[in-house]
């Protein structure tokens, strides 16, 4: 473990970036954790007499329309937007490693059926499927969580699959289907803590994703309503003022959505580099 | 034959496709003829659309009615214009195809040399900036680098026009030969408009260029530099081979195949945005097509959306294989 922990902190010593990502991602989990104690306003009081006021010492991003306070707005949204990836793609996770490893493992059928399943999921163009789901089961915020789920899935099934099917025969799993080890125990207990590490670094960089895939669909006004607060549905309020030049009403809840993707891909890459030296670029 | 061949293995992906397509409008949240009504509908309307849709059936009779209907070519009819869907979708088609062509040229035309460029001087100024491109532009909201592009070239500098559609109010659409603007006022030989339709295109291009260029440039970088430490290329080094003529001609025709794989994700990447950056500027397109009747709870029009993507989709990952086996002769002879 004292090595690993080394290893960890010489790639991290090596790519001050990664470590950078990490303080990031300590920052937007503080504000998903704290948002309203840490808003300076209440992010629903409107305030007719200060509308779309641009950025002042009182108002550090500026007001919107209703003049509202930005900052307090996007720093409540940080748990809103934050909490729908993450849900998601823990729910992609879980169903994607899980049916993966049994398609992997077992073969047959199963992997015939997870494969197939998969491969459908692909054909469709992904955030074009994501929205028919919507669509589909209602325009609500659980089923935006459901939607990214589904469409995050085929990565983890089929890296799980993948890692599975190659480690079936190897000697830890044949030794512990001899002291006699379940078949369900050998897959949980031995495969999957020996994918976990790769399939972690996946879950950063699919929750970046996720948090565009949401943000995508409540732009196009899906899912989370007004007046709740949450990046891209703040970015769609602030479109129709960007041509006439009231910039900060959709440029401060954009830059922080892209801050927080950012966040999560560098972080993604630098789990790799921890975890899988051999594919560092 | 091989064509053939590759048409069997789709098959059974839009078989996969239109079960899907199917299972999403069964899957409509309470009483599905009641949302297709729309929510203006009387109790009789309501019993009337549930007969002519034929929810008051079987799923399975549901599913061959649906598979005849699709037979037809008929998508069903949208509420809010009372036109049917497909023939709507046919004529919005063209403006999508037209932005998302030139994202493509314009995506792949900057991605490629920089990726090469990046992969010939590793660690040089260019290579920098392509590490830089490449994560910046995954991490970028298409929705949002539309509005900066927006408000810097319309707003601030006032070199772009503004951001409503395919064509200023003061020009008419060139004569319909193509459906794409550019190549339709050229044939009427109306430079003018040329001009004015390509002034609209060129922002919401590149708003989606910019989203997809990361993943080509970042395979094309991995790839060149691969192919470029390889032993036939020390090999071509050494027989005194001139620099282009390696780069080109020998690292870069082996390093295209993963390029052109890239681009199937970067296909499933545009079609996606194309919903977006036509909602950002106001594009008449399928995809703005689509969000009205979303939110307009106008699901026929949503359904017909999914399905065409999904087999427009399915048509481009064909045409990919297709290209894949004529650069490289190795995928003819395992087929």
């Amino acid at each position: 473990m004292t090595a690993a922990l080394r290893h960890a902190r010489y790639v991290l010593g090596e790519n001050p970036v990664t470590a950078f990502a990490f303080a990031l991602f300590f920052v937007f989990a503080l504000c998903a954790a704290l948002g309203p104690a840490l808003a300076p306003y209440d992010p629903l009081a409107s305030n007719a007499g200060e509308s779309l006021a641009g950025p002042s010492a009182a108002h550090w991003f500026g007001t919107d329309q209703l003049g509202r306070d930005i900052l307090s707005r996007i720093v409540v949204a940080t748990r809103l937007d934050l909490g729908i990836a993450t849900t998601a793609v823990v729910l992609a996770f879980a169903i994607g490693a899980l049916s993966g490893l049994a398609a992997g493992y077992y073969g047959g059928w199963i992997d015939r059926i997870v494969g197939r399943a998969v491969d459908t999921i692909m054909a469709f163009p992904l955030f074009v499927l994501a929205m028919g789901i919507v669509a589909a089961l209602g325009n609500s915020v659980a089923n935006i969580v459901i939607a990214t789920a589904i469409i995050n899935l085929p990565i983890y099934a089929r890296l799980a699959r993948a890692e599975a099917n190659v480690r079936r025969g190897a000697g830890f799993v044949e030794a512990a289907r001899l002291c006699g080890n379940s078949e369900a125990r050998i897959v949980l207990g031995q495969l999957l803590p020996n994918i976990l590490p790769l399939m972690m670094v996946q879950v950063s960089l699919t929750l970046g994703y996720a948090i565009l895939n949401a943000a995508g669909l409540s732009f196009i006004g899906l899912g989370v309503r007004p007046p709740t607060a949450e990046w891209g549905i703040m970015v769609a309020e602030g479109a129709s003022f960007i041509v006439s030049g009231e910039w900060w009403v959709a440029f401060f809840p954009g830059i922080v959505l892209m801050t927080a993707v950012f966040c999560f891909n560098l972080m993604g890459d630098g789990l790799r580099d921890i975890v899988d030296p051999q594919r560092r670029t | 034959m091989i064509v053939l061949r590759r048409l069997a293995t789709a098959l059974p992906v839009i078989a996969g496709v239109i079960v899907v397509t199917f299972l999403l409008t069964r899957a409509l949240p309470g009483d599905p003829a009641v949302y297709f009504a729309g929510p203006a509908a009387t109790k009789q309307a309501i019993e009337e659309i549930r007969h002519q849709l034929g929810f008051d059936r079987s799923l399975p009779v549901q599913f061959l009615d649906y598979l005849e209907r699709l037979a037809h070519a008929d998508l069903g009819t949208s509420l809010t214009t009372g036109q049917p869907v497909l023939t709507e979708l046919l004529t919005r088609l063209p403006a999508s195809g037209e932005l998302m062509l030139l994202a493509l040229f314009l995506s792949v035309g900057i991605a490629v040399p920089l990726g090469i460029t990046a992969a010939m001087r590793p660690g040089s100024g260019v290579d920098h900036a392509c590490r830089v491109v490449t994560t910046a532009g995954v991490s970028l909201p298409t929705f949002f680098t539309g509005l900066l592009l927006v408000y810097v070239f319309y707003y601030l500098l006032g070199v772009a026009p503004a951001p409503l559609g395919r064509l200023d109010v003061f020009f008419s659409a060139p004569p319909q030969h193509s459906g794409f603007y550019l190549i339709d006022s050229l044939l009427a030989g109306d430079i003018e408009t040329f001009c004015a339709a390509l002034g609209q295109l060129v922002l919401p291009a590149a708003t989606m260029a910019i989203f997809t260029l990361a993943p080509l440039a970042r395979i094309t970088r991995a790839a060149m530099l691969e192919a470029l430490g390889s032993e036939f290329i020390r090999t071509a080094r050494a027989s005194g081979l001139s620099g282009p003529r390696i780069v080109f001609v020998y690292a870069f025709r082996n390093a295209v195949l993963p390029v052109i794989t890239t681009l199937g994700v970067v296909l499933s990447f545009m079609l996606g945005a194309n919903v977006l950056v036509e909602k950002v500027f106001a594009w008449p397109g399928i995809g703005s097509y689509a969000v009205d009747a979303l939110i307009a709870s106008d699901y026929a029009p949503v359904q017909g959306f999914v399905l065409m993507m999904a087999l427009l989709y399915v048509l481009l990952n064909l045409v990919i294989d297709l290209v894949y086996g004529v650069v490289d002769p190795r995928v003819r002879l395992e087929a």
